[in-house]
């Protein structure tokens, strides 16, 4: 019973595109797309709480892997070079960076996205002599749609497991007390850099995956840090330490944004600063744990009474 | 036999000399007090054998091999636990997962139901019986302290650093750690206990190691280190001693 109701809605899921238009699907991918990059987020910043704003840099990493590489090979053989490519990168990065902590890990990852934007613009220009380019593959929006629902439901099972295995625990004692993690025998910096490879793995397939869609691409569009914000937005609203925490945020977030992009594309950036700081105030655990403090103070009232 | 030796450690923090040039061994089933006024280098020698701290110079053996190169986590798999000056809870965790986080990862590992089982058994032996499903963060002071210990224990180590585990508690919750404490040396593991509760410490300890300004003042018997004149000038004066 308990797997069979995940099941029905992944297929129920998987059955929209055949009853929707192009505008909702696209839409559907939009959610799936943050949904992917929220729940991968979650999966290392989560029990962690080492805000991550890498996001966008591993993001861009599967879009321009699949631009370059999509004339020369079979499509799933691009998808696999583009996880390639991003576990690479993100042992290196974290091998060098996961021994930050606070404020130096969030600015380090943030300039890690514009340094890969910044190496790409130049490698570009400077040898190739062509800024954008072009992704052309038989790649139909209701595949990519799939696609991403699959990616989706493989991280969230993903997810499930780690918060039930043995390094879902190792993490949440980092996240608690490194100090004390150390002391109780867990290898911290290879825990964290298998959880934060996993994670950045999934980001590098969600923009793999999503590179047919724009057909045209350009560091600009791929390498964009709102995608980051975005995504950190998003978690936290649902709760990063939630299994659905990440998704919860990610659906009503990206319609409200694509709203706002649609109908104020001149104060998207302000508002989307000013909620920024409202989720962050008011449900710094996210809407699930709000939740569930409401009901248990509205259980101990009713208890007293 | 003997189990821990420390040989010529020194600590610098910069210009500052916390550990000086520090020596002493410890047999195996020993329980030894290290004593000494507050900023004597107690908690700095504790850091450095438990790897929290490197040595700047010296070393520290367990069993004969070198640990003072190795990192916490390594120390942990070779039979050092402890507990801290200021209690150090995982909050977010429950009282049975502070104590599987050490079952989990220590050297044998233990995971599942058999984890589960233990984890009573030493929740038992703090007298934190039932307690496992607990939030760790809405334990009392004394509690979060048996949690520590029962977490320490979990790792099933060989030698136990205490670094002030009975300070903060009134006189009826003393009573029962000296007798939780007296409980676990009879079980034959090592304990090194940083204290500044002296009735413990006579109760407790067949020998003292006595610290002032970073080097050693005194080592021997309790009843003979409390009462040498150094030891008592160091803590109370010269007008005392």
């Amino acid at each position: 019973m308990i797997f069979l109701i995940p099941l029905l809605a992944l297929a129920a899921l998987a059955a929209v595109p055949f009853f929707v238009g192009a505008y909702p699907l696209g839409l559907g991918i939009g959610i799936l797309g943050y949904g992917v990059l929220a729940t991968a987020w979650a999966l290392f910043s989560g029990p962690t709480r080492y805000i991550s704003l890498a996001t966008v840099a591993f993001f861009g990493i599967g879009a321009y892997t699949v631009a370059v590489l999509a004339d020369l090979m079979p499509y799933p053989l691009v998808l696999l070079c583009a996880a390639l490519i991003g576990l690479v990168v993100a042992l290196l990065v974290g091998l060098a960076t996961l021994r930050l902590a606070g404020i130096y890990f969030v600015i380090f990852t943030f300039g890690l996205a514009e340094l890969a934007r910044q190496l790409v613009t130049y490698y570009e220009v400077n040898v190739t002599r062509t800024l954008g380019r072009y992704v052309f593959l038989p790649i139909g929006p209701e595949h990519i749609y799939w696609q991403l629902l699959g990616l989706l439901a493989v991280t969230l099972a993903l997810a499930f497991w780690i918060s039930r295995a043995k390094i879902g625990l190792a993490l949440r004692v980092i996240g608690d007390d490194p100090v004390v993690a150390s002391h109780l025998g867990i290898g911290i910096t290879r825990t964290k850099l298998a959880l934060f490879s996993l994670s950045a793995v999934v980001m590098t397939l969600a923009g793999a995956i999503q590179a047919p869609r724009w057909t045209y691409i350009e560091p600009s569009i791929v390498f964009n840090p709102t995608v980051s914000f975005l995504t950190v937005i998003m978690a936290l609203l649902g709760g990063p330490n939630r299994l659905f925490g990440p998704l919860l945020g990610a659906v009503p977030l990206f319609l409200l944004f694509e709203w706002l992009s649609a109908n104020f594309p001149n104060h998207y950036s302000i508002i989307l600063g000013l909620l920024f700081i409202a989720i962050v105030f008011l449900l710094p655990n996210g809407v699930l744990a709000a939740w569930d403090k409401l009901t248990a103070r509205f259980k101990n009232n009713e208890a007293r009474a | 036999m003997s189990l821990l030796t420390l040989s010529n450690v020194t600590k610098r923090f910069g210009g500052l000399t916390a550990v000086n040039d520090l020596s002493f061994t410890l047999t195996a089933g020993e329980t030894v007090g290290l004593l000494g006024p507050n900023g004597s280098g107690k908690t700095t020698a504790l850091n450095m054998i438990s790897g929290y701290l490197p040595v700047t110079s010296g070393s520290i053996a367990l069993d004969g091999t070198t640990i003072s190169t190795l990192g916490p986590e390594r120390i942990a798999h070779r039979g050092v636990a402890r507990t801290f000056q200021l209690v150090r809870a995982l909050p977010s965790l429950t009282v049975g997962e502070n104590v599987l986080a050490a079952l989990a990862f220590r050297k044998d590992p233990l995971w599942g139901s058999k984890a589960e089982a233990k984890i009573e058994n030493l929740l038992a032996d703090v007298g934190l019986a039932g307690r496992q499903q607990e939030q760790a963060s809405n334990l009392t002071y004394i509690d979060l302290k048996r949690m520590e210990l029962a977490r320490a224990l979990a790792t099933e180590p060989k030698l136990l650093l205490l670094d002030e585990w009975l300070a903060g508690l009134n006189p009826t919750e003393l009573r029962a750690g000296i007798d939780l404490i007296t409980r676990l040396r009879q079980s034959g593991i090592t304990i090194l206990l940083v204290e500044h509760v002296m009735d413990a410490v006579r109760a407790l300890c067949t020998r003292c190691i006595v610290m002032n300004t970073g080097s050693r003042l005194a080592d021997g018997p309790t009843a003979d280190v409390l009462a040498d004149k150094s030891v008592i000038r160091a803590y109370l004066g010269d007008d005392h001693a």
